[in-house]
């Protein structure tokens, strides 16, 4: 019976994720998902026997306050962070499960699969909590967000790895605890290890990843307590977490693993310096608001700028103006934009941009060279044409938003400085690109400030 | 069939339909799909209930309750944000624009 009803639990996860395809029925996806967790866990308070009654509650009541107040207090702009600490816990609370099996049983006597699931539990779980909180420090700015590169790191932390294994198998075949602590302590070094080389803008794809990790790792708690509601809700949202981080390296032409070990945009930066002589045309709000006053066709491109500058309820502002003296505004939005996926659509979404308007890669880019104004805000790679044409430049391939390609491009940018890769960027010295360095904000606000006197 | 060989059958299968499912996820709704998913993973409760209420020793007590407070934060905070999120994900039709 107990079977069953755990059963309900994972055909409501289902049900969950995949009405969570589509904007109409997300909302109730999330709910059922969630009242199958809620069931999951009346049914394990009641039939399981439970003893410490207050240890239980005091841990219900703790967590629920804490991650209620964080989700309701949570900036929409800080969303990857939170994502990324909640993949962590997630991660450490499988390992943890895992450690109470490893002070509670005897471990010379258990059979040997659950002696394997057990090290492979701890090992996931807490690669993935210390890797999580890395990348929440960097896309805080706690740490630095440019990859931490030091001689001999890969082979620091191929050692590491080969420690790991080897404490594993040590611990698993003596039945020491103490190896398995040690297995406890290396994990936690490796997850450290493998995201601090990895840099800020590269944060989707490594997101993508501990948010699979945190599933295979509720996974491998399940194979080490045999339930298999913890297997099915761990490879869903393993498989979850892969699609993503391959979607994630595809929109960037790039490989897992020159993600992971490459430490990515710190060539480069020299050749950038060199071009910034350049002459650029400059933009003022009124220059911006002339060009756009007369578009038929506007396309937005947010990046991450938008996000720094809380520019999301400035940009619809100007977009409703816009459509008032009756252009089309789109926004054209790169799989990588931000810092973590859909990132730039959550943020769109809460200053109500009706989400008919948010269009992916391969809906926006046909439609640029019928487009009259694209106004890029806080974007920078995702629309850099040697992408396209410069087979040496270090994102060669990466499919771009050909912005080139449209009537007039005007750039919203701080400074000519390049972008997170540290690549320069030839779209900035185009004679159809109008530079307006400014915060995304205050240039949004100016221009529309502009354009109503027109 | 062991325990072992039945969880590989489960992990396997489930994994297929997680991908059979999320495939189709539009990239609007990445991140509450993440957010979502997370929340899932918090699947681990479970067994975090188990190890917190009937550990013997005090310190399978104390990672027991660890377990329970970072499994119930994923799971609570999770669901809340990713219901929060989509909350404000609307069309143009249900979108009321102030008139000026």
């Amino acid at each position: 019976m107990t079977t069953i009803l755990y059963l309900a639990s994972a055909v409501a996860f289902i049900v969950g994720l995949k009405r969570l395809g589509s904007p109409r029925t997300a909302r109730s996806g999330n709910r059922i998902a969630a009242l199958g967790m809620l069931a999951a866990i009346v049914i394990t308070l009641i039939t399981e026997g439970i003893l410490n009654w207050g240890v239980v509650a005091g841990g219900l009541v703790i967590g629920a306050v804490l991650g209620g107040w964080a989700a309701v207090r949570v900036q929409m702009t800080a969303m990857p962070q939170m994502v990324a600490i909640f993949n962590g816990l997630g991660g450490a609370a499988s390992a943890l499960v895992a450690a109470t099996e490893v002070v509670e049983s005897d471990m010379g006597g258990l059979p040997a699969e659950t002696i394997v699931t057990i090290l492979i539990s701890m090992i996931i779980g807490w690669i993935t909590f210390t890797g999580s909180f890395v990348a929440f420090a960097k896309l805080q700015g706690l740490v630095p967000g440019r990859p931490l590169l030091f001689t001999g790191q890969r082979i620091v932390n191929g050692l590491l790895v080969v420690a790991v294994i080897g404490f594993a198998v040590w611990a698993g075949v003596t039945g020491n605890e103490t190896g398995y602590w040690v297995v406890a302590g290396l994990a936690l070094l490796l997850g450290i290890m493998t995201v601090v080389p990895i840099g800020g803008a590269d944060m989707p794809v490594v997101i993508s990843l501990l948010n699979s990790f945190s599933g295979l790792a509720a996974a491998a708690a399940g194979f080490v307590i045999e339930s298999n509601p913890l297997i099915i809700g761990g490879a869903l949202v393993g498989a979850a977490g892969l699609i993503l981080t391959v979607q994630m390296t595809e929109a960037m032409n790039r490989s897992l693993a020159n993600v992971l070990f490459a430490g990515f945009g710190t060539e480069g930066a020299t050749e950038a310096a060199t071009m910034s002589d350049k002459p650029v045309k400059r933009a003022t709000p009124e220059d911006a608001a002339i060009t756009l006053a007369y578009a038929d066709s506007v396309m937005i491109v947010p990046g991450y700028g938008l996000a720094v500058a809380q520019a999301q309820h400035a940009a619809r502002e100007l977009a409703d103006a816009l459509e008032d003296r009756g252009a089309k505004v789109h926004y054209a939005i790169h799989p990588v934009a931000g810092r973590m996926p859909g990132h730039m659509n959550v943020l769109l979404a809460e200053a109500d941009v009706p989400y008919e308007q948010l269009l992916d890669l391969e809906q926006a880019d046909p439609q640029l060279p019928q487009t009259d104004v694209v106004l890029i805000l806080g974007a920078n790679d995702v629309v850099n044409s040697s992408a396209r044409d410069d087979p040496g430049s270090p994102i060669y391939g990466m499919p771009i938003f050909n912005v080139d390609r449209a009537g007039t491009v005007i750039v919203v940018k701080r400074s000519l400085s390049p972008g997170f890769a540290g690549i320069d960027n030839p779209l900035f010295y185009n004679d159809n690109t109008l530079m307006f360095f400014a915060d995304a904000k205050d240039a949004l606000e100016e221009t529309v400030s502009a354009l109503r006197q027109i | 069939m062991s325990p072992l060989l039945v969880g590989i059958t489960v992990f396997v299968l489930a994994a297929f339909v997680g991908f059979e499912v999320i495939s189709k996820v539009p990239p609007t709704l990445h991140t509450p799909l993440m957010s979502g998913a997370n929340a899932i993973s918090g699947i681990t409760i479970i067994g975090a209930l188990s190890a917190a209420g009937l550990g013997a020793t005090p310190l399978a007590q104390i990672l027991g309750l660890l377990a329970v407070v970072t499994a119930t934060v994923n799971v609570v905070g999770g669901f809340l944000v990713t219901d929060r999120m989509l909350e404000m994900f609307k069309s143009r039709s249900e979108r009321e624009r102030p008139k000026r």
